[in-house]
């Protein structure tokens, strides 16, 4: 293939890339906290999909700009995050892994058919969020919305990485992570540790399906489970529990996919799922993930 | 421990039972009350008893979530449809009138029992790798291998690509399916019970101690893994010849999810809980047809139905208990409370 549609499919991989990064910072988080995959992770960009299909008139009828339909998603996101936490996953706090894992299973097929009964299976198409001009760089044509979703991820990562280093909050989510017993003792409330990082992690989730939304204009029922199981594939191989390594992650599912997407269409999702084999098979751990001993 | 007598005495009674099941499913047929409606049913429930037997192997009693059971039943699917359309393009008369012929019948159980062991040979070469990880991740890799070979039939040429395969023979008649899916039942009960079996459901109860006290624990886990996953393809190919056209979206994760939940509901590690599961959620939503719109809150119900039950009995409804006839008997004749005592 020539340069130019090279560069091109490069840039439309950072793209999606960088949304499988915000989505996968979710699961990371979550995974560091709690130890839980939480399979409804996809089905939140699903549910804020479908909040800005709906807001978006609403806004334009009352003269708002349209772009103020994110802070409704992802305060929709976050609250329905904040509730799956403690609805579904607190009373199973402690419990062994297989069922905590069902019950992740359950919730996300739980969240899919509600919306396949609220909103029926056909896809609705979305209004666009953002109007933008392209952008020509040299001569290469690329569409605004990619530029921006490049941007608002990369700003949205460096917001994310500053509070969990610089704030009071961020170190009390660290601290449980690391050891939520001895959190506890050092008067950390863990409850509320948690269902902070439900927040953060689906308000994501709600500004990764702003940026899906605008790229692909349509918001369906189950939309959101390839794309939630690619971004874990993504936190996988980042390595699982380490932020910048859901990043670095994101950014590379999303350009082997679109790279194999250039050659064989179908194909794409199976690589994908080649590499986390791959992965799990020779680095467990991700690549910048810590490798943990068991203990007996 | 049961003496001799003891275990042929219940071997004697759960022959006789089936038996007995088999001769009413026989007097059915003879007799036409067996509607084209009512015989899907059953075979539906037959080809979920086999598939949520065999994903209680892993799930319950191996202890590892597995997600791409849909994956094995393709396999088998697909290899018995196409050894099946292969002997009849020879020449062969596999059916007559729409009923199979003798040879028909046998090339029926040699299409199974070739899909079985594809699938087992897919579930050996998959199951090495997966199950040096364990949980969550075991259960995202099986994912990823149901997602696979599901894009590979779309994909490829020999198994009809995304139009799927048309014009299979329709062998599965419902009193064959019914002796295999016994047959299938029979083994895996009797592979769990045994010396294997209890090393398997050691490793569900601490890996690491099962580790050292010298059961090796990878053997077993890729035992258990491919054992279930060759009664998976013998499901698939029986659900292959009973539908008679295949098409590669039948197999996606909400199928290995359906059998996934007959599994949890049924019971983790009680096979007759899942038999139970398998007859009960087959049967129900045709029962509750009823109810207009039934189907599309199927779903839901489900998952709610599952969020509950892991939240209040997470080893499932039927836990780990075995229902046995041997011992409702003993009850039924007085003889139930040192009959009862001793398992």
């Amino acid at each position: 293939m020539d340069l130019i549609v090279f560069i091109k499919q490069l840039v439309n991989g950072v793209q999606v890339g960088s949304i499988y990064a915000l989505v996968a910072l979710g699961y990371t988080m979550v995974y560091g906290i709690v130890k839980l995959i939480n399979f409804a992770h996809g089905d939140f960009i699903m549910v804020g999909g479908y909040v800005v299909v709906f807001t978006t008139p609403f806004l334009a009828g009352l003269g708002l700009p349209a772009w103020l339909c994110i802070l409704v998603a992802v305060a929709v996101c976050s609250l329905i995050g904040v509730l799956t936490e403690r609805i579904a996953y607190k009373p199973l706090r402690g419990a062994p892994s297989l069922s905590v894992l069902i019950t992740a299973i359950a919730v996300s097929l739980c969240l899919q058919n509600m919306a396949l009964i609220f909103f029926s299976s056909s896809p609705r198409p979305m209004s666009a969020v953002f109007a933008m001009e392209p952008v020509t760089i040299g001569s290469i044509q690329f569409s605004g919305i990619s530029i921006l979703t490049i941007l608002m991820s990369v700003a949205l990562m460096v917001a994310l990485q500053l509070f969990i280093k610089k704030t009071r909050m961020g170190k009390a989510m660290r601290a449980v992570s690391e050891d939520s017993q001895a959190a506890i003792l050092m008067g950390i409330s863990t409850n509320k540790t948690i269902s902070l990082t439900f927040a953060i992690g689906s308000g994501l989730a709600a500004m990764a399906a702003v940026m899906y939304c605008s790229a692909y204009p349509q918001v369906q029922p189950y939309m959101g489970s390839m794309l939630g199981l690619k971004a874990f594939i993504a936190a996988v191989l980042g390595g699982i529990g380490s932020i910048p390594g859901a990043m670095l992650g994101g950014v590379l599912i999303g350009l082997v996919e679109s790279l194999t997407r250039h050659f064989n269409s179908q194909l794409a999702d199976a690589v994908v799922f080649a590499i986390l084999i791959v992965v799990l098979l020779v680095k467990p751990a991700g690549i910048m993930g810590k490798n943990v001993g068991e203990k007996v | 421990m049961k003496t001799k007598q003891q275990i042929l005495k219940s071997y004697a009674i759960n022959l006789a039972a089936s038996v007995l099941i088999y001769a009413v499913l026989l007097y059915a047929m003879s007799s036409g009350s067996i509607t084209r409606y009512l015989r899907g049913i059953l075979m539906t429930i037959f080809i979920n008893i086999i598939l949520a037997a065999s994903l209680n192997l892993t799930t319950g009693f191996l202890g590892q979530i597995a997600l791409g059971h849909a994956g094995f039943m393709s396999i088998g699917a697909y290899s018995a449809a196409l050894f099946v359309k292969y002997i009849e393009s020879t020449g062969v008369v596999l059916l007559a009138d729409g009923s199979p012929t003798p040879q028909g019948q046998l090339f029926f159980v040699l299409s199974l029992l070739l899909g079985g062991c594809l699938a087992a040979v897919f579930g050996l070469l998959v199951g090495i790798p997966a199950l040096r990880l364990k949980g969550d991740y075991l259960a995202i890799i099986t994912l990823g291998f149901g997602e696979i070979i599901r894009s590979l039939i779309e994909n490829l040429s020999f198994t009809g690509g995304a139009q799927g395969l048309k014009k299979i023979p329709r062998l599965a008649t419902l009193d064959t399916v019914y002796m295999i899916m016994a047959l299938c039942v029979v083994v895996m009960f009797t592979l769990v019970r045994s010396r294997h079996g209890l090393a398997i459901t050691a490793i569900r109860e601490d890996d690491i101690a099962s580790e050292a006290s010298g059961i090796h624990n990878t053997y077993y886990k890729v035992l258990a893994f491919t054992v279930a996953a060759f009664f998976a393809g013998i499901a698939g190919g029986i659900y292959a010849q009973y539908l008679g056209v295949l098409g590669a979206a039948n197999f996606n994760f909400n199928k290995s999810i359906d059998i996934l939940v007959m599994v949890v509901l049924g019971g983790m590690g009680s096979l007759t809980g899942s038999i139970v599961a398998a007859i009960g959620l087959t049967a129900l939503p045709e029962l509750l047809r009823f109810i207009p719109n039934f189907s599309d809150y199927r779903m839901l119900i489900y998952s709610i139905v599952l969020i509950i039950v892991m939240i209040f009995k997470p080893s499932g409804l039927l836990g780990r208990y075995e229902f046995s006839l041997t011992r409702v008997l003993e009850g039924l004749s007085g003889r139930g409370r040192k009959g009862g005592a001793g398992k």
